[in-house]
């Protein structure tokens, strides 16, 4: 019996991936478990794994190629089986956990369990040839206008928002063409390129609309001393030697877990209709990547030693920028840190990462001339301007969490406290 | 306003033409509460009530029932001969007719609408003049003046309603001419083929482009040029009538075809290449509604002429000039002078349907404008010989065609042709006006054992899993 090999849902959000290699070929015998091909999700590069043994048959999609979760891409048969053509046919997605076993008493005439699909559960009215048009092109439908029965966001919808995004045809020339908004070849000497969102970008768009957008953020600054937290981290790397290196990261981001703890009322969640405080500190790490941006987490921030904290926030940020990060080292943060000091950037407010209540956004340490003991002297500083959402942190609250981090990295033995 | 005139009566909205589209566009005013009158100088219905649509399908019926007692034996029916009478179903299309037309007039007085007999000319100010009468229309006014066939008299065939007919003749013949040759194979040449045919007369088709129902999927062409031919009627396609010769009581054509002139005589000729609108006489420049290239009125997407306050639906406003296309214009113009928002037509969605045997039923695409268009489709078919239901009833001919958009899966076009290809379209149309994919066609469960089936077959063969082939 063969068994057909689906585009998996390999990330929670995750609704439709791009094939970007096939590991095995057509013909190829292959054993459950076995990497058949790397798929891009929205946030990372994932295997997809056979999960029978077989022989790899009637491979659908080539690489490069982008698929709804629960597209069939090709069929695991049994060596020598025949196989039906049914590879291209888009099934229904199924999860990539177990379906529910279905029992029927005899001649009792049981409802088939729906099966659960990626797509999205808030309600869009729009027709199901402008849902796949929509889903394909990466185009929100709670965007669009639809003109419709009812409202309905319709084919023509789209067409008219893809010939809106075009620059204005010359005067008498005739209107040009609706076309597809996912295909725009790059043309040389255009006076502008339309690229493809990839599917980290999509998810960025989606998630940082939803940030600044609907929360009501504000913002703190505050400036920190760093010449005891330099002189500390100085000793410490002395100390360590070649056993390892502690960054201004990871201080920050210790610094940044232990003051969560003394501030429960900033490491939190809002949840609609509850706001969930956390009792463990998990910290979200803004990483650049080569396309876009991806927080890992290193969780128990607070519980971990500074050398611990520092290899993980490496080895995190080494697997997103290759895009091999899992699931659930990117999910789950509950605050985050971004730090842009390494660019020299002296001080920027960071967009919170929901449903997570506040981020702090770290500037480049300088050395700056300040009032010391009644003396004009020059002293490392550092900038920190945090962002709050109002519906969980009010500006007290934000402060006196602030109050506690400057503390700390001002003088890091407080850490120990 | 000169002496000796009156303004008879104001309304808010006039229709001029009591065809398909006025007298449903009148309807449809009533109902959102205007003062309509329908202003008609013939029987109400129109072309499509008295002399189309309606008398045709009347005469296609009884071309079936001859078509099945003649086959009948087969089934274990003995019918012994089959004798045919023209006259007699001519007389019974003509009471389908009147019925038909009566039914308009109920509807008129159901509705509250004033009908008023008479030429209608328009008149500057949204008025229309009958007679020594005017109209006012404190509105709109709506043009739906229809279309006539017309002849060729340009190569000597002019409709002189003996020899040289038109369907307006043939509707009304007491006897089936011995032969016929008819020229146009577009649906009403189709049509007409099939009722003479089945009334014993010897049928030459004439088309002029490369193959009949040119307008059609070339497959559906391809069936009823094979389907005509086994039974008897001679089909010229790509043929070029270059002179006609009316005689007493026959015409002779000169036809070229494949570089050679023949020479064909038929008892009669029937004129079915083409109509002409109606828009001369009725006062279009006075008011400044200027028509198009092609004769048509122009409108605007909102169905306005060139000349405020005045609208056109229908043959008149362009094409199709199908009468169910003038149906929901007269509804989309009322509800727009009423200050509605309607649903917006969709002009890519107009069914077209030949009712001749088999049926030909389409809508959206043929495949070859898909290619035009360099679509990327797939070509889902399903023959009606694989159909359970098509067997039993002995209708295997033809088969039901869909294509689809390769990568969302959008309805291109669908062909169907076969028994009922007219009642199964509208599965599909329903689907394209929604936008439903393939997919969405096929999940619908269909019932066993149907024609229908046929359409959720070939939705399944478009996506490579047909299960009945």
């Amino acid at each position: 019996m063969a068994t057909k090999v689906f585009m998996e849902a390999l990330s929670p959000t995750m609704e439709e991936g791009r094939l970007v290699k096939w590991h095995k070929r057509e013909g190829d015998a292959v054993k459950t478990g076995e990497t058949l091909a790397e798929v891009e999700t929205d946030k990372a590069v994932m295997d997809l794994v056979a999960r029978a043994d077989g022989v790899l048959r009637q491979v659908a999609v080539t690489e490069g190629q982008t698929v709804p979760v629960g597209n069939v891409v090709a069929v695991i048969a049994a060596a020598g089986e025949t196989v039906g053509p049914s590879a291209q046919a888009p099934a229904p997605a199924p999860a990539p956990t177990p379906a529910p076993a279905l029992t029927l008493g005899s001649g009792e005439r049981g409802a088939v369990p729906s099966v659960a699909t990626a797509a999205d559960a808030t309600r869009v009215k729009a027709s199901p040839l402008a849902r796949r048009i929509a889903k394909d092109s990466g185009v929100d439908l709670k965007l669009v206008t639809g003109t419709g029965p009812g409202g309905r966001v319709t084919k023509r919808d789209l067409e008219a928002r893809a010939v809106a995004a075009q620059p204005a045809p010359q005067r008498d020339g005739p209107l040009p063409a609706p076309r597809s908004p996912a295909a725009a070849p790059a043309v040389e000497g255009a006076s502008y390129q339309d690229v493809p969102l990839t599917q980290i970008r999509k998810t960025i768009a989606k998630r940082l609309a939803t940030s600044l957008g609907p929360i009501p953020h504000f913002f703190l600054t505050t400036e920190v001393d760093m010449e005891r937290a330099a002189e500390a981290r100085e000793a410490l790397n002395r100390e360590l030697g070649d056993r390892g290196k502690v960054s201004f990261n990871d201080v920050i981001v210790k610094a940044t877990a232990l003051a969560l703890t003394k501030h429960r009322a900033c490491n939190a969640w809002f949840q609609d209709d509850h706001i969930r405080y956390w009792n463990e500190v998990h910290i979200g790490m803004a990483v650049a990547v080569e396309d876009g941006l991806i927080t890992p987490v290193i969780r128990d921030a607070d519980r971990k030693p500074l050398l611990e904290i520092g290899r993980e926030a490496r080895e995190l940020a080494e697997k997103a920028r290759s895009r091999r990060l899992q699931p659930s080292e990117y999910t789950g943060s509950t605050f985050s840190v971004s730090n842009l000091g390494m660019f020299e950037i002296d001080q920027f407010t960071a967009v919170i990462n929901p449903p997570e209540a506040g981020i702090i956004a770290v500037g480049s340490i300088t050395p700056k001339p300040v009032v010391w003991d009644g003396q004009v002297v020059p002293r490392r500083r550092m900038r920190i301007t945090m962002s709050c959402d109002h519906r969980v942190i009010d500006g007290a609250t934000g402060a006196g969490f602030l109050k506690t981090l400057k503390e700390m990295l001002e003088n890091p033995l407080a850490m120990l406290l | 306003m000169g002496r000796g005139e009156t303004v008879a009566s104001q309304f808010d909205v006039l229709i001029l033409g009591g065809g398909p589209a006025g007298y449903v566009g009148a309807i449809r005013s009533a109902q959102l509460g205007m003062t309509t009158a329908v202003i008609e100088r013939e029987k109400l219905g129109g072309v499509c009530v008295n002399i189309g649509c309606i008398p045709t399908k009347a005469l296609l019926h009884s071309a079936y029932i001859a078509k099945l007692l003649r086959e009948a034996k087969e089934f274990g029916v003995e019918a012994g001969s089959v004798k045919t009478d023209y006259g007699v179903a001519m007389q019974r299309s003509r009471r389908v007719s009147d019925q038909n037309s009566k039914g308009v007039e109920f509807l008129m007085k159901k509705n509250k609408i004033t009908v008023v007999k008479g030429n209608g000319v328009l008149q500057p100010g949204r008025k229309v003049k009958v007679g020594s009468d005017t109209y006012e229309a404190k509105k709109a006014v709506i043009i739906a003046t229809g279309s006539r066939v017309k002849g060729l008299p340009q190569i000597g065939l002019e409709i002189n309603k003996t020899t040289v007919i038109s369907s307006d003749e043939a509707l009304f013949l007491e006897k089936a001419p011995a032969t016929l040759a008819i020229i146009g194979a577009g649906a009403v040449g189709m049509e007409f083929a099939d009722i003479f045919s089945a009334f014993g007369t010897t049928v030459t088709l004439i088309e002029a482009l490369p193959r009949i129902l040119p307008l059609e999927d070339a497959e559906a062409s391809d069936a009823l040029a094979k389907s005509y031919k086994k039974r008897g009627i001679e089909v010229i396609a790509g043929a070029k009538v270059k002179k006609g010769t009316p005689a007493k009581d026959k015409v002779t054509l000169e036809v070229e075809t494949n570089g050679a002139t023949r020479k064909i005589e038929a008892a009669a000729v029937l004129m079915a290449a083409g109509r002409a609108v109606n828009v001369e006489d009725i006062g279009l420049a006075e008011c400044g509604v200027q028509v198009t290239e092609r004769g048509f009125i122009k409108v605007d997407p909102g169905l306005q002429t060139t000349a405020p306050g005045y609208y056109a639906i229908g043959d008149v406003a362009g094409p199709p000039m199908l009468a169910h296309k003038g149906m929901r214009e007269g509804v989309t113009a009322s509800e727009l002078i009423a200050g509605k928002k309607p649903h917006t037509i969709r002009y890519d969605n107009v069914p077209s349907v030949t009712y001749c045997h088999p049926e030909v039923a389409s809508i959206g695409l043929t495949e070859d404008q898909c290619k035009e268009r360099k679509l990327q489709y797939v070509a889902g078919r399903f023959p009606f010989s694989a159909n359970g239901r098509a067997r039993g009833t002995g209708e295997t001919e033809g088969f039901v065609k869909i294509l689809r958009d390769k990568q969302y899966g959008e309805i291109l076009g669908a062909h169907i042709v076969g028994g009922h290809a007219s009642e199964i379209i509208h599965e599909l149309a329903v689907a394209r006006e929604n936008e439903y994919t393939v997919e969405e066609v096929e999940l619908a469960i269909h019932a066993h054992p149907t024609m229908s089936e046929a359409v959720a077959q070939a939705a399944l063969d478009s996506l490579g899993r047909v299960v009945d082939m």
